[in-house]
């Protein structure tokens, strides 16, 4: 048990680190670093490599923006499965419904709750 | 024959416009900076009692203005004209604090230039015989800057070491064509100097060949040599510009350095505060000016300055598309 | 100033934009790469520990798989928004950098971050319409790839 805490840990890290040496390194906006992330998520995830990665790392391969690729890209393909050609337009948006749905409507509570404040 | 130009792109007044008096607001991150007590007022939050930023930095402006007025002894039926300008688009922050009173009003935009453009178009007006009174009057505020060209307050991000902090600040000047206090003897208005910069995070890099630009022209079309000066100062070049426009000016053989600052690195510490490269926004060297540099040449303690403040002409919309960032740097020549 | 071949150094005023970008580039100060990268190891690798324990916890309940998946989901969105509207969020990311950019959490952050910065603007305009500026992008590109991943799927089945 206390090994798939650290294969999450180590891989969550190893993930981020690579974010962190493309903001230092390179003249990247954070938008498009999250840009590169999703979309190399589903690509590694239609390659067949990135589970790999989600059997040995679990929430550290999954929580990463990478991982939200990785939800699309195997949404994409099961709905292919299950529905043909139409599969590939419902299956992503499908898997991911939870979250994107979840951040819209909380993102939303939380805007008419809360207010910004200043840096000091 | 325009007579009182002087060289190419300076302009000395026969009748020098005194500064008569001059008045700044500030927020609380500038109120804990070293130059805190020489500002009129440090307010104690961002919004000022207002619903929103951009509220807020009008209101600044509004009662930087009737500051201005109160210390002056004058009444805005004795102004002639104000020249205001704020980094929001379309100026809002100026409209929306000057709209409500009777004064002839012209709106600018130099970026954080601003308040030396303003000066060099006030003194005109005044040496022209255009005009007795001018107001010249410039603000910025960090949070409704951070919005309109950077990121949401909240959002997570990380600001990279050449990153200048948008000063919360008003500063506002009155001129005249008579009265006590330093006159503008000389202006010279800059012109656009672009070297290629595209990062947005790095300011200074950008403005620092316009401001050494404008210098350079100041000081051949005036034949002064640096050390006519008690001190020139750029508006918010930080750290890095200041050190490149040092570096340009002493390879042409003019050597600053002795008597050469920058507003953006006065008003903040930089060991203390977390600003990076140092200050930027319209209001800093406006604020700057207005409050500590104005005092110390009533006092005596400056004799002569050359303010020349730096603007960086981009929009969220010109970076998007790949340009690069423009600059301006116009000089204003004050004695004592 | 002369180099060695005799030739004049050129002056910064002179350079061209390409060469006096470079000679801004040397002389810029550069990120603490080694501190941002140990912090954003740290805290990229504690979120995701985080989103693990949440995950077990459903799965030892006996939970489908997916369905867990999805929940742990919404809790780590819910965690991001809460720390953003708790005005906690953006302390995170100075400190942690990409270690909270490009875990589930920020592109939460970057939902609720500009719908609470343009409230003022009203809420179908501001909110509403404002609420992905930062985060739209991701949805764009992401899906979209997930449709060519999927038609290129159905054409080599």
């Amino acid at each position: 048990m206390f090994e798939k805490y650290l294969s999450a840990f180590i891989v969550g890290g190893i993930i981020c680190v690579i974010g962190q040496l493309l903001i230092d390194k390179t003249k990247l906006t954070s938008a498009r670093i999250l840009v590169i992330f999703v979309t190399a998520g589903v690509v590694l995830t239609a390659l067949g490599i990135y589970q790999k990665i989600v059997d040995f790392g679990g929430a550290g391969a999954t929580i990463p923006l990478t991982g939200f690729g990785y939800t699309l890209a195997k949404g994409a393909f099961r709905d292919v499965d299950q529905y043909g050609l139409l599969g590939a337009f419902t299956g992503g948006v499908r898997a991911a419904a939870a979250g994107i749905a979840a951040a819209v409507f909380f993102g939303y509570l939380a805007s008419v709750a809360a207010k910004p404040k200043a840096k000091r | 024959m325009a007579e009182k130009r002087v060289g190419k792109q300076t302009v000395k007044f026969q009748n020098p416009p005194v500064i008569t008096s001059t008045a700044s607001i500030v927020g609380p991150k500038e109120g804990k900076g070293p130059l805190g007590s020489y500002f009129d007022y440090v307010i104690d939050d961002e919004l000022w009692g207002e619903k929103t930023w951009e509220k807020a930095e009008s209101k600044i402006v509004r009662e930087t203005l009737s500051k201005l007025l109160e210390k002056s002894g004058k009444s805005q039926e004795d102004i002639n004209y104000v020249i205001a300008g704020d980094l929001l688009n379309q100026d809002i922050a100026s409209t929306f604090g000057i709209r409500g009173t009777s004064i002839s009003y012209l709106g600018v935009f130099g970026a954080c230039s601003t308040i030396c453009e303003a000066m060099a178009i006030g003194s005109m007006i005044i040496d022209g015989n255009f005009a007795d009174n001018v107001i010249c009057v410039t603000s910025s505020h960090f949070c409704s800057a951070e919005k309109q060209f950077r990121f949401p307050l909240e959002l997570g991000t990380q600001r990279p070491p050449t990153a200048q902090w948008t000063v919360l600040g008003c500063g506002g000047v009155l001129l005249s064509s008579r009265g006590q206090g330093p006159r503008i003897t000389h202006v010279t208005v800059g012109k656009i100097v672009d070297k290629g910069i595209k990062d947005a995070n790095n300011m200074g890099a950008a403005m620092a060949p316009a401001a050494a630009d404008t210098i350079l022209t100041h000081l051949k079309d005036t034949g002064f040599a640096p050390d006519y000066y008690d001190l020139i100062l750029t508006g918010d070049l930080g750290i890095v510009g200041k050190r490149i426009c040092e570096e340009i000016m002493a390879e042409v053989g003019f050597d600053i350095s002795k008597r050469f600052n920058d507003c953006g690195l006065l008003i903040f510490d930089r060991e203390k505060q977390d600003v990076h490269a140092g200050a930027s926004g319209c209001g800093c060297c406006a604020s700057v000016f207005a409050g500590y540099l104005y005092k110390q040449l009533l006092e005596g303690k400056l004799k002569r300055i050359l303010l020349v403040a730096t603007g960086a002409l981009l929009s969220p919309t010109s970076t998007q598309q790949g340009e690069t960032i423009p600059s301006i740097a116009h000089a204003v020549s004050i004695e004592s | 100033m002369e180099n060695v071949a005799g030739k004049e150094k050129k002056l910064i005023k002179d350079y061209t934009n390409n060469e006096y970008r470079q000679y801004v580039e040397k002389i810029s100060p550069k990120s603490k790469t080694l501190s941002n990268v140990i912090r954003a190891f740290i805290v990229g690798g504690l979120i995701c520990t985080v989103g693990q324990f949440i995950n077990n916890y459903f799965l030892e309940r006996g939970m489908d798989k997916d369905i867990a998946g999805s929940i742990t989901s919404i809790i780590m969105i819910s965690i991001g928004v809460l720390l953003t509207a708790l005005n906690v969020y953006d302390d995170i990311g100075k400190f942690a950098g990409a270690g909270s950019i490009v875990p589930i959490t920020g592109f939460a952050n970057s939902i609720v971050s500009p719908a609470m910065e343009f409230k003022s603007e009203g809420y179908v305009m501001g909110v509403g319409a404002k609420m992905f500026v930062v985060a739209g992008p991701v949805l764009v590109y992401g899906i979209s790839a997930s449709i060519v991943a999927g038609i290129i799927y159905y054409l080599l089945r």
